[in-house]
């Protein structure tokens, strides 16, 4: 459900209040004028009222319902600017947390370089958000928060807010971005501080740990990091892209410069569909929707990679 | 010329003889009228299609993960629906089909300024849809932008969008020239008499929808321009990878793209201040008003586009300017509504479908109106950006303002254009299956909106399941409600009695006054005016 929960975010009470005279106002002239129309509707039709009094217009009336509306109107304009307002002036001692946008999920990088695919935030401390947008245009959206940014590619911009709330909230993606728009989705979970920072330290040494030992987990942490489960799937199923699934150790039809060939699935494979995604694309799949990892992905967590890939394989 | 202009003045325009046979002395003839019916021909085909296509969405959306169809699918779907009913149907619609037909015998005239032009408008009009819809049958498959062609993403897809924007090009002249067509006819044909203030109504909205047309679309051209500039010859204008920037292409598509939102709309309020006064028996309040509104809205509706785009990261001045300018817009409707109202007080109002259209057309369009106050303002605007909410907002105003419109003036004009009558009793029950069809089907989308699903969605979290099922199976309710409308439309013109009286309905207006249907040049004398176009004393 969303969170109507008016201290989910900082800025919900004065977004709120803005929408309830907005549509207070909205609904007030929206029955008032619906009810004088079928009044006149019946009291007027021509069975009742067979002759029309002659009326021209009033200049009176004119004035009154072009100053009234006016008035109105521009004070839901300052209440919406002020309300918007709020949500520009960024705290200093924001904690600052990039989130990346790809077709078709969400990451977040922290500070001290973690890297997750749900946003998790200290309760009761301001968040500042950097929006990065890798591919196309997409848009960071928290219903339950009242903010929403588009992040387009080229272009730097934030949000921040501050939860006081302990919960789970969703985060959608709002601008259209293609075949799975729908299910670009993440949530936000906030946490209280303390249990924050706890994670914070022991999350960033588990991962690390992690490199070093289990080289399952490691490859998972890898794909989780970059999203791949958006396109691709680990059990075989057909997404945007092919699956993990048995991609090592067996041979499939691709389309170099549009030209079939065969190719066997080794090592030299995966790096090359990685860092040049559109060279080979295996045939019955579209050309273009993957961008190259070649900046991104390092040769150590390719490594994690293609261990993991092993075990899916056997 | 004008010795064969004697014979044929009680012949309906319908059977005047042609050098050309069969369908060829339409699609070749330069009378105003027979252009008007070209083009609600191909209006309401490419609706039909419109309709399909939406009824479709609402299908897959009926319950969440696959319905009836891929997202792939999904997602071309709401691309050609916007597409058609856009550019083929409503930007077009209501100038191009009641705009022609009566605008030059509302004035007195015997046709437009520019006949031949006329006729090159709807041919004009013929080839961008086919080049629009040849994206469907050539390429990579139909595109899956949307009807706003996004970059960059636009640049990305794999499907074929180059055609739909070529289409929306194309489209662009032919509603350019009828634009000059329109505005020199209103200035250069006007019956002796017909000052300024004597023009009805729907002629003066479709003169100050016709300045949009000539001054905003050329920006379409421009843009297509820039984007063949990018692809061919790597001129970074959008695409960040090139160095350019997607949103100065959000701004070029909402210059043109908002305008023509009062492209559509004004005419629909101009088709309301006929029916109104004319049911209402009873001079149309505030005539000043109203035409005032209407020139106010044409003007500030240039500078309000920016509202398309306050999360898209634009500065602060820019927001807080297009919001007030957006707020400003806000209020020449507002006039008008309470101008319609106001003439119903002490009239006697004749309870016919026309009215009931038009009645109706002022509470959705009361709908769409209020709710985009929310739109407008920047703190609820973040929320509602892209959701659900501005889906139903827009189907308010662009559906309920233009499509009760449109349904009200085919109903009124009717008699008119055919001298027929179509079934007054099936008439009012189509419109009530409509009626509740319409606001059942996008009344739910705004508590979506509110709830945080956003739009152009194919599948959902469980939590939106429910508003969803009531607006698919409002969407059944209302195209019952079409295909009762279109039957009896079909059949009134086909075998309906035929009208004796020239004036049905007892409108004040000139069209009131010439042969039903009326003859190739409308009138046999140019009347001259001495009365206001709304005189019921």
């Amino acid at each position: 459900m969303i969170d109507k929960a008016q201290n989910a975010s900082t800025f919900v009470s004065e977004v709120d209040s803005a929408f309830l005279f907005i549509f207070g106002v909205a609904l007030f002239f929206l029955f008032a004028i619906t009810a004088v129309l079928i009044y006149y509707i019946i009291r007027y039709r021509q069975s009742k009222n067979p002759k029309a009094t002659h009326i021209e217009g009033s200049t009176k009336l004119e004035i009154i319902w072009t100053v009234v509306p006016t008035i109105l109107v521009l004070v839901m304009f300052s209440y919406g600017w002020s309300g918007w307002k709020s949500q520009t002036e960024i705290p200093d001692d924001a904690m600052p947390v990039k989130a990346i946008a790809r077709m078709w999920s969400f990451a977040f990088e922290y500070e001290n370089g973690l890297v997750t695919d749900t946003l998790i935030v200290p309760k009761g401390r301001a968040v500042k958000l950097d929006l990065v947008a890798q591919d196309v245009i997409h848009s960071m959206y928290i219903p339950a928060f009242r903010v929403k940014q588009d992040m387009v590619p080229g272009k730097k911009s934030n949000i921040w807010f501050e939860s006081e709330r302990i919960g789970t909230y969703e985060i959608f993606c709002a601008e259209y971005c293609g075949l799975r728009h729908s299910y670009m989705m993440s949530g936000v979970k906030v946490i209280e501080g303390a249990k924050f920072d706890k994670w914070m330290e022991e999350n960033k040494s588990i991962e690390e740990a992690n490199k070093g030992t289990n080289k399952r987990l490691a490859g998972v942490s890898v794909l989780r990091k970059y999203g791949c489960n958006a396109c691709h799937t680990i059990d075989g199923s057909k997404l945007v892209g092919p699956s993990y699934k048995g991609v090592l150790g067996s041979t499939r039809t691709v389309i170099t410069d549009g030209k079939e060939r065969e190719v066997f699935g080794d090592e030299a494979y995966i790096r090359r569909s990685i860092y040049e995604p559109n060279a080979d694309v295996v045939k019955g799949y579209d050309q273009g929707l993957m961008l190259s990892y070649k900046d991104q992905v390092t040769e150590e967590e390719l490594q994690h990679l293609i261990e993991y890939f092993k075990s899916l394989s056997e | 010329m004008s010795n064969q202009e004697t014979e044929t003045t009680h012949v309906s325009f319908r059977d005047v003889k042609s050098k050309y046979k069969g369908i060829f002395a339409w699609i070749f003839s330069t009378d105003h009228k027979r252009v008007g019916l070209l083009y609600l021909y191909s209006i309401v085909s490419f609706f039909v299609v419109g309709v399909l296509l939406g009824a479709a969405m609402k299908l897959e959306l009926m319950s969440p993960g696959k319905t009836i169809m891929d997202p792939q699918a999904y997602n071309a779907i709401f691309t050609l629906h916007g597409v058609i009913m856009i550019f083929l149907v409503v930007v077009p619609g209501l100038p191009a089909v009641f705009g022609n037909f009566f605008l030059p015998i509302m004035i007195g005239a015997k046709d437009v300024a520019f006949p031949k032009l006329n006729l090159l408008s709807w041919w004009v009009y013929v080839v961008g849809a086919l080049v629009a819809l040849s994206a469907l049958f050539a390429g990579g498959g139909p595109p899956d932008t949307g009807w706003t062609f996004y970059a960059p993403y636009s640049f990305k897809t794999n499907t074929n969008m180059l055609p739909a924007v070529l289409g929306a090009f194309i489209l662009g002249f032919s509603s350019i020239l009828t634009g000059i067509n329109f505005i020199v006819t209103i200035h250069r044909l006007r019956a002796p008499g017909m000052s300024w203030f004597r023009l009805p109504l729907f002629p003066w909205t479709l003169y100050g929808t016709a300045w949009i047309q000539i001054l905003a679309t050329p920006i379409v051209g421009i843009t297509l321009l820039m984007i063949v500039g990018e692809r061919l010859f790597n001129i970074g204008f959008f695409d960040p990878a090139l160095g350019g920037d997607p949103i100065l292409y959000q701004h070029l598509f909402w210059i043109y793209s908002h305008p023509a939102v009062y492209i559509m709309i004004l005419p629909a309020m101009g088709v309301i201040s006929e029916i109104i006064p004319t049911f209402a028996n009873k001079s149309i309040f505030g005539y000043k008003a109203i035409v005032i509104s209407t020139l106010a809205i044409a003007f500030v509706g240039y500078f309000v586009w920016g509202h398309h785009m306050f999360t898209s990261g634009m500065s602060g001045t820019a927001l807080y300017t297009f919001s007030f300018l957006t707020f400003l817009v806000a209020i020449p409707s507002a006039i008008k509504v309470f101008n319609w109202v106001g003439t119903l007080h002490k009239a006697s109002i004749q309870l016919e479908a026309p009215f009931f259209w038009a009645a109706s057309f002022l509470f959705v369009f009361m709908i769409g109106g209020l709710s985009g106050l929310a739109l407008g303002a920047l703190a609820t605007n973040v929320h509602l950006h892209d959701t659900a909410f501005v889906v139903a907002h827009f189907h308010f105003i662009v559906f309920g303002g233009v499509g009760f419109a449109f349904m009200g003036a085919i109903h009124y004009w009717f008699p008119k254009m055919w001298g027929r009558m179509y079934n007054t009793r099936v008439a009012t029950t189509g419109w009530i299956f409509f009626f509740i069809g319409f606001n059942t089907l996008y009344l739910p989308m705004f508590f979506l909106g509110i709830d945080g699903m956003p739009r152009r969605y194919y599948d959902y979290v469980e939590r939106f399941h429910g508003p969803n099922i009531v607006s698919t199976i409002g969407s059944w309710v209302m195209i019952a409600g079409i295909i009762i409308i279109l039957v009896n439309l079909i059949r009134g013109a086909k075998y309906g009695p035929i009208t004796t009286n020239k004036n049905p309905w007892g409108g004040k207006t000139l069209e009131w006054e010439v042969d039903s249907p009326p003859t190739l040049e409308n009138f046999e004398e140019i009347p001259v005016i001495d009365r206001s176009p709304y005189d019921y004393r």
